[in-house]
């Protein structure tokens, strides 16, 4: 039994990969540094779609797609909330989570 | 025939040990830079898990656009991090780190054991097509349309959002 062809396996990663951008996402004292666990969240729900795309869809392109389609979020999410934290650092002076969390001047 | 498989094999173990290592490399750094290069190697790894997936598009796609790109726009925004005199000075790490361990580990054993007691998941009955670029870009083009507009336009926004967002420069006057 090739353990890389079964579909467990790829869920189990995928769990690992939530479970890391989840840690990252409460432990991190930047925004930038929640900004990276984030993608950790995004790619192993990517890695959801393709898994199953691989061994239970009927069209094997409609994974693909998603998972281009989930590329494509991320990558619109990652440039808006990098000037975000740009313009909330001009703003404060700082990127920590809790100094910016009253949202006051 | 049997030598490949397994040389196949290791390479697979190769890929997820690239995965994890990296990220746990992003969330115990304590430098910005060191996290980007963890989510850097970790989504290397991932897209080594797209080629045994059967899509070497996914693939090409995965290093382009993640490792390539999303990647370099975090490394803009890393440079308003701390510098490490910095971070000597103030605790970054640490503060939340048992309610972090509780949500991840909860999160994880819950998902982990649903994963192991669930696992029938029937196969379809018949697969049309094939896992090949020209397929996936006819369905791109014709059936899911919509999806693929809705990326431009999605993308578009973003950059337009983005210029407008963060022009000025760091001390500059925001908009």
């Amino acid at each position: 039994m090739m353990i890389s062809a079964n579909l467990n396996t790829y869920l189990i990663i995928a769990v690992v990969l939530l479970a890391i951008g989840l840690y990252g996402m409460v432990q991190h004292r930047s925004l930038i540094g929640m900004l990276i666990s984030s993608e950790f969240i995004l790619n192993g729900a990517a890695l959801n779609f393709m898994a199953f795309n691989r061994f239970t869809a009927p069209n094997p392109a409609v994974g693909q797609i998603y998972a281009l389609f989930i590329m494509a979020i991320a990558a619109a999410e990652a440039a808006i909330a990098v000037s975000i934290i740009i313009a909330v650092y001009r703003k404060y002076q700082s990127e920590d989570p809790e100094e910016v969390q009253d949202m006051k001047m | 025939m049997i030598v490949f498989e397994y040389i196949a094999e290791a390479l697979f173990y190769a890929f997820v040990a690239l995965t994890f290592a990296g990220g746990f490399m992003a969330i115990r750094a304590k430098l910005l830079m060191h996290a980007v290069l963890g989510l850097m190697v970790s989504l290397f790894g991932v897209a080594g898990l797209y080629f045994y997936l059967g899509s070497p598009f996914l693939t090409m796609m995965q290093i382009l656009i993640y490792v390539g790109a999303v990647c370099i726009i975090i490394v803009l925004g890393v440079m308003i991090g701390n510098t490490p005199d910095q971070l000597a000075a103030k605790k970054l790490v640490g503060k939340n780190l048992p309610l972090a361990m509780l949500a991840s580990t909860t999160g994880f054993i819950a998902l982990f054991v649903a994963t192991i007691n669930r696992t029938e998941f029937t196969p379809a009955a018949e697969r049309v097509g094939d896992m090949s670029i020209r397929f996936v870009g006819e369905n791109l083009l014709y059936q899911y349309c919509l999806a693929f507009e809705l990326i431009s336009v999605i993308l578009l926004t973003a950059i337009i959002g983005s210029i407008i967002l963060a022009r000025g420069g760091r001390e500059g006057k925001t908009p």
